[in-house]
């Protein structure tokens, strides 16, 4: 199986194609609802000038370019010491994150956007201009997929709630699929088309 | 007026959440186990069940969440006459903060108008509890978990609807239905259970459909139409081809339950509560004798 590490190459990013099984590691960092809608309004369609935002750009800047943001709200525990670990890690459904995610793939230089359920036009379109892939993981493997999480690295926005923040992380071959590559092919517009003609039939 | 029980389960109520949370039910792995082998091997599906089992041995083993969204908690309490509402209430809130700060459950309760994330899972209908007294000299609690992947994906057909084809009848339901597992693909984490109402109104009927996912999977419905309508669409669901996490392949649905609510004559409604795999479920039953608790158990 292959095994990818960030920051990812381009070179990497376009010998992907769809089915292709995929072990990650490194620094990835968690982004769902509120960390995407956050991401666009103070960094990308405007620039905040509140210092801690800009703090927090200067942080992230280095994480995510060639970087993986991860669509998941996981459980966490505080340790004694004061550190985090992740407890259950699966990932949310990634469709609510199109309206921001191209432009997030953009401004950060993404390499790979990390969830469940695929995504849809302007995503795939951001995948092949990167370029950059949409890692499929399976959906409520929660548990397992802690296993792959060694470190809890640091932690934004925590003022959003655990679901929401920003957990920056460190994996050891994280299991994913490529749904869709930097080529244009999606299997989730596959499916969607075939599952469509089949429905057509049932239905009369 | 004679003086209400006083019991204390938010010890056994806590376990309940535990094992709810962290070990699904045995019909549920069966039906996994079955999907998986009719996969082709090496396939993305076959792989993604394989993932799926493995998850869930392991969330069993560690007593961690299966899945991260530990969702919404949904307690049917049944009770006899001398036990108060109101303290069960109160034990059940109090287990569901304990078993929030042992991670058995992730903070899922958030303010809809400031964004707050309680913390505790606790807030405004949240958990969500249906008290039912009987005449059993027992209390009987069932949870389940339901989570937000799933339930986005989740629907309420109102028909007739004229894009379908789909009438006031079974034929319309069976419309609706694949309708709704078509549009829902792979996003409320495949294959699922399908908890379905028809009638009710729409608040009766997403509450009658989420009661069908309590049913084990493999039951069957004493009712020899809806029994028919459960198995067909079973098998025309998984007809589709949209497989596990909608990787393409045979297993998109585990299950099809179908209830029914009276309805107005106005209004016949489809209401489809669609279930992620981790379709998490517990019971406790707790026996009372003289007043007292004399036995507790799980399943």
């Amino acid at each position: 199986m292959l095994r990818l590490t960030t920051p990812i190459s381009d070179e990497d990013i376009r010998s992907l194609h769809v089915g292709d099984s995929v072990l990650l590691n490194g620094i990835i960092v968690t982004g769902r609802d509120a960390a995407h809608k956050f991401l666009i309004e103070h960094f990308i369609r405007n620039q905040s000038d509140d210092p801690e935002d800009v703090a927090l750009l200067e942080k992230l800047k280095p994480l995510l370019n060639g970087g993986v943001i991860y669509h998941c709200g996981p459980v966490v525990k505080k340790n004694e010491d004061g550190s985090w670990s992740f407890v259950a890690a699966g990932p949310t459904t990634s469709i609510r994150e199109e309206v921001y995610e191209a432009e997030v793939i953009k401004f950060f230089n993404l390499k790979g956007v990390i969830g469940k359920g695929g995504m849809a036009g302007k995503t795939l379109q951001a995948c092949h201009d990167q370029p950059a892939v949409y890692f499929h993981a399976i959906g409520g493997a929660a548990t397992l997929i802690a296993q792959s999480v060694k470190e809890v690295v640091d932690v934004y926005k925590l003022e959003f709630g655990v679901p929401e923040a920003m957990w920056v992380i460190r994996v050891e071959d994280f299991p994913v699929v490529v749904t869709m590559d930097s080529h244009g092919q999606s299997i989730h517009d596959k499916v969607l088309a075939e599952s469509e003609e089949r429905f057509k039939q049932l239905v009369g | 007026m004679s003086e209400p029980l006083k019991l204390d389960l938010v010890e056994p109520l806590l376990e309940l959440v535990r094992k709810a949370a962290t070990d699904l039910p045995q019909d549920m792995v069966e039906a996994l186990e079955k999907g998986k082998a009719q996969e082709e091997p090496g396939s993305a599906a076959e792989q993604a069940l394989g993932t799926i089992l493995q998850n869930v041995e392991m969330a069993r083993e560690k007593s961690t969440p299966i899945c991260q969204d530990t969702g919404t908690p949904i307690f049917e309490v049944h009770y006899p006459f001398g036990v108060s509402t109101r303290m069960l209430k109160a034990q059940i809130e109090e287990a569901v903060a304990q078993a929030t700060a042992h991670s058995y459950l992730r903070p899922n309760a958030v303010d809809s108008l400031t964004g707050k994330n309680s913390g505790n899972n606790l807030g405004i209908e949240f958990p969500t509890i249906h008290f039912h007294e009987w005449d059993e000299d027992r209390i009987f609690i069932t949870l389940q978990l339901k989570g937000g992947g799933s339930e986005n994906v989740s629907t309420q057909y109102k028909l007739p609807d004229s894009r379908l084809g789909a009438g006031r009848d079974l034929e319309g339901v069976r419309r609706v239905v694949l309708d709704a597992v078509l549009k829902a693909q792979g996003k409320g984490c495949a294959p699922a259970v399908l908890g379905i109402a028809i009638g009710g109104d729409r608040g009766t009927g997403y509450m009658v459909a989420k009661k069908q996912l309590l049913r084990k999977v493999n039951d069957l419905n004493p009712n020899p139409d809806l029994a028919a309508l459960e198995e067909r669409i079973f098998v025309e669901a998984n007809e589709l081809g949209i497989g596990p996490m909608g990787f393409g392949g045979k297993t998109t649905v585990l299950g099809v339950k179908i209830g029914a609510a009276h309805r107005l004559p106005a209004c016949y409604f489809v209401s489809i509560a669609y279930m992620c795999w981790a379709n998490r479920r517990a019971e406790l039953n707790v026996k009372l004798v003289d007043g007292k608790v004399a036995e507790v158990s799980y399943a």
